[in-house]
């Protein structure tokens, strides 16, 4: 299973992320609104990355549901920055430690179709999130 | 560089440009040269290998080499044109040399290298920096003329100001934004402003938010601002993220909210009435 990565270090990265979401969601025949949501929580993840840690990488991989009846698109947020220690709490609306809308973690979980989010503290933090392809 | 190589090379340096431009000629055949003219890649060729052995002569004379870089960057040549050539020209002088030479033992073989090396790197070194000098003169341009293309305001009427955005907003953009609708609306003395988002591709929390406090900041110098061109896709994101934009007027498109607009300033668009119409005509086929 081959993985595409745009590596976050600086605000500009989080436009290639998104610019390689985008190509992935139109490979696998993804519509123009869940593209653009897709595109939405690439941006909302990485950004989450470029502001809370060193660096980060954005993965994608093409997957299909055990079944072979659909395709979709995971997206895999990963790095090694300080980790989340209340997830509850961030994953709530409004919860922000940097004075933004706080939106951003739970408007993905909305976003995608399915949502997963594992965080050590002092050891990074790992989001993957999956939308099916209609 | 030794006399004596000094010598091997400059006395043969015909049959090493021969053997140079052979190989560069070769390489041609598969890659980025290929839009240049046959003619113009020979003379730049020449020209080329004329700089390389004009700097084994005046070391530090620099002067040929930034000409040179100058007008290869002005034609827009590959930077791996300069660095293949020369690294060509590395390889087939040393080979050369090693053919002339009597004793191959390694040290001499070493000692070759590094003469060669000490002549073509410092070239190598120049015209890379020139390069890379000219590259970040344009980015540096490129960024200003985008700055200036990232916020812009036009007073549309007496009251009225469209800002409209194109394309991705960063942190540094979105700044601009606010500074510029803040002027404008001072300056234009709006009481309406429009924020058109038709064209910006993704609208995540960072964008929304330094809207909202746009709009917020445009609101407490007594004006208000409408936020046209929500495509639906990114209406649709807008609430799954679960954000509020009830604060002030949205629309879906500029037409839209320009309409809107001009009945908060207690303006509307009025049909000419036909009669009106006909006298317009009748006065402009009098004149004819
Ligand atoms: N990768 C991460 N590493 C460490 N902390 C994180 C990471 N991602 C999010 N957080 C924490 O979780 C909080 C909530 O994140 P969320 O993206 O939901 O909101 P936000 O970034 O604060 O604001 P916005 O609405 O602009 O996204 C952040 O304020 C931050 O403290
Ligand atoms: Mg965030």
């Amino acid at each position: 299973m081959s993985q595409s990565c745009v590596t976050i270090n600086q605000e500009w990265d989080i436009v290639a992320a998104r610019h390689m979401g985008r190509e992935k969601s139109k490979e696998l025949n993804i519509g123009t609104v869940d593209q653009a949501r897709i595109a939405t929580a690439i941006s909302e993840l990485a950004r989450n990355i470029y502001l809370y840690t060193e660096s980060g990488t954005i993965c994608f991989e093409a997957i299909e549901d055990p079944h072979h009846y659909k395709k979709g698109l995971k997206i895999i947020a990963k790095d090694e920055g300080p980790g989340i220690k209340d997830i509850s709490k961030v994953m709530e609306d409004g919860f922000s430690t940097s004075g933004g809308l706080g939106a951003g973690l739970p408007g993905v979980k909305r976003l995608m179709d399915s949502f997963d989010i594992i965080s050590e503290e002092g050891k990074g933090t790992e989001v993957i999130a999956v939308k099916w392809s209609r | 560089m030794p006399e004596t190589l000094r010598r091997i090379v400059i006395e043969n340096s015909d049959e090493i440009s021969k053997k140079w431009l052979e190989e560069i000629t070769e390489r041609r055949k598969k890659d980025y040269t290929s839009t240049i003219s046959e003619d113009l890649f020979q003379s730049t060729n020449r020209e080329f290998v004329n700089v390389i052995f004009s700097s084994i002569n005046r070391q530090q004379d620099t002067e040929v080499l930034n000409d040179f870089s100058e007008r290869l960057i002005h034609l827009g040549w590959p930077l791996s044109y300069i660095t293949d050539g020369l690294q060509i020209f590395r390889r087939v002088t040393i080979d050369y040399i090693l053919s002339q030479s009597e004793q191959v033992d390694t040290e001499h073989f070493s000692r070759i290298l590094r003469v060669v090396d000490d002549w073509v790197e410092p070239i190598i070194n120049q015209l890379v920096n020139e390069y890379s000098g000219s590259w970040e003169h344009t980015v540096s341009l490129q960024r200003m003329a985008l700055q200036e293309l990232s916020a812009p305001l036009i007073p549309v009427m007496d009251n009225i100001t469209i800002m409209p955005l194109i394309g991705t907003i960063d942190t540094e953009r979105a700044k601009l934004i606010m500074e510029n609708l803040l002027d404008g609306v001072i300056k234009n003395n709006a009481e309406v402003v429009l924020i058109d988002i038709t064209g910006v591709p993704v609208v995540d929390t960072m964008v929304a938010h330094h809207i909202i406090q746009a709009a917020e900041a445009v609101r407490l110098i007594g004006a208000t601002c409408i936020l046209v061109g929500i495509r639906p896709e990114i209406a649709q994101t807008i609430v799954n993220l679960g954000i509020d934009l009830s604060k002030f007027p949205t629309k879906s498109s500029l037409r839209k909210g320009f309409i809107k607009a001009l009945e908060m300033t207690n303006r509307d668009i009025i049909k000419p009435e036909e009669e009106k119409a006909e006298e317009v005509t009748n006065i402009l086929d009098s004149l004819k």
